[in-house]
């Protein structure tokens, strides 16, 4: 890694403050997806900010219909809170597909958030589950905030502080994961509300988005028979070594039918 | 950068410079090089040390953010001529060939009994061990020896113990 400057503040005022000072500057929480574009040099900030030290960032609470989750709450932790199982079950479930124990236990939640990685999977849950994510300078809908590859609505030095999950009736995940990097190939997240069903697709496209045809489908008769058959549209889906657009699109179909069976 | 770290139980004062990974303090500034460095992509495994008591990749942390941190590696797990007990399992079952990757099996036997308890069943070491790569392919072994140290070394899941949900 090339050198850096290195600060850990004890307030988000401070942490705010460190990132207007100047130069290029990153926030880091967990480090499990920085400190490896920073290895490869896909980032290279000048200074690094240090969230870890924070305090009040951390914690689950059930508040109305909304499960709250501090930002620095790691994937480990979120896996094996009793509040989190008992209120959304599936999102406990997502925490533990995500990469391996060590990565778990370092990696948190307003990272994956604010990092919008295309084939993470928090962003689905998060989406389909009509998340909140609060800041230091307000909120943002789940709907305006992810736009697209690494891209969010989070304005320069705003650090995501806890996120809001509106909790579903029934609500799961199924992710097919690249068995090395452990990211989904693709990834769905069902959620029924009151309201109506969000279904919302990670790794396939350029970011996660909501699939209105298996919404649609769901809203009707919430099973598997009623999206079988159901097949992404191609024609914006990612296509790499790993997989193909078309086996994508189809495996969206695959694993919005598991999920919906495990809700 | 000033940090101070325990290492092993000893206080390591030092000047970091913040670009420093702790597998490289560890291995370069203190030749601790029983924690090794397989891939450098956090995907191996080779390099996991405990901190604060549990289970990490130090080829993805900063050592400057482990200032006032307790660290135990491979070397800190014996006591004196005495193997720790997840030690004495991987010789006892030849839960090793190369021994490339075993460092970092062994700690992550202990952190599966940190997670699930001495009474840990072989499906959930498996499952929990897919953040560790062995190149001799020497899984079968490897199983067993976590299985026989999480025996021996005895306790509940710290999931159960602090009355929370037990992860799968």
């Amino acid at each position: 890694m090339r050198e850096f400057a290195y600060a850990r503040p004890a307030s988000l005022a401070d942490a705010a403050a460190a990132f207007a000072a100047g130069g290029e500057a990153a926030f880091i929480a967990g480090g499990h997806t920085l400190l490896p574009a920073m290895k490869s040099r896909l980032r290279m900030p000048d200074t690094l900010i240090d969230l870890s030290a924070l305090s009040g960032l951390g914690g689950v609470t059930r508040e109305g219909d909304r499960l709250w989750i501090g930002a620095l709450t790691t994937h480990a932790a979120v896996a094996a809170d009793a509040t989190v199982h008992a209120a959304l079950p599936g999102l406990a479930r997502l925490a533990l597909q995500i990469g391996d124990p060590q990565v778990r236990n370092r990696g948190t939640l307003g990272g994956v958030l604010a990092n919008n990685d295309p084939a993470a999977d928090y962003p689905a849950a998060a989406l389909a589950l009509d998340a909140t994510i609060e800041t230091d300078r307000g909120a943002h809908a789940a709907d305006d905030y992810f736009q697209g590859m690494f891209t969010t609505a989070l304005a320069d030095g705003e650090i995501v502080t806890r996120v809001g999950f509106r909790i579903a009736a029934r609500a799961a995940y199924a992710k097919f994961r690249h068995p090395a990097s452990r990211y989904a190939l693709v990834g769905v997240f069902v959620a029924q509300h009151d309201d109506g069903v969000r279904v919302a697709v990670t790794g396939a496209g350029a970011g996660v988005f909501r699939w209105a045809e298996a919404e649609a489908a769901l809203a009707g008769e919430f099973s598997a028979a009623a999206v079988k058959g159901l097949v992404l549209d191609a024609a914006d889906l990612n296509s790499d070594i790993h997989a193909g657009a078309e086996y994508r699109a189809h495996l969206a179909g695959v694993m919005l039918a598991q999920a919906v069976g495990e809700a | 950068m000033p940090t101070t770290i325990t290492i092993n139980g000893s206080e390591v004062a030092r000047d970091i410079a913040p670009a420093t990974l702790l597998v490289e303090l560890l291995r370069d500034d203190l030749g601790l090089t029983g924690t090794h460095i397989g891939c450098d992509t956090s995907q191996c495994g080779a390099c996991n040390v405990l901190v604060d008591g549990v289970a990490a990749k130090a080829c993805t942390l900063l050592a400057v953010a482990l200032d006032g941190r307790a660290v135990t590696t491979i070397e800190g797990l014996a006591d004196g001529e005495t193997l720790h007990p997840m030690q004495a399992a991987f010789r006892q079952e030849h839960g090793l060939q190369c021994g490339f990757c075993t460092p970092g099996m062994v700690i992550a036997g202990i952190e599966i009994v940190r997670r699930h308890g001495s009474d840990v069943t072989r499906e959930q070491i498996a499952h929990d061990l897919e953040g560790n790569l062995c190149r001799c392919t020497g899984y079968i072994n490897i199983i067993k020896a976590i299985e026989a140290g999480a025996r021996a070394m005895g306790g509940t899941s710290v999931f159960e113990a602090q009355g929370e949900a037990v992860d799968a």
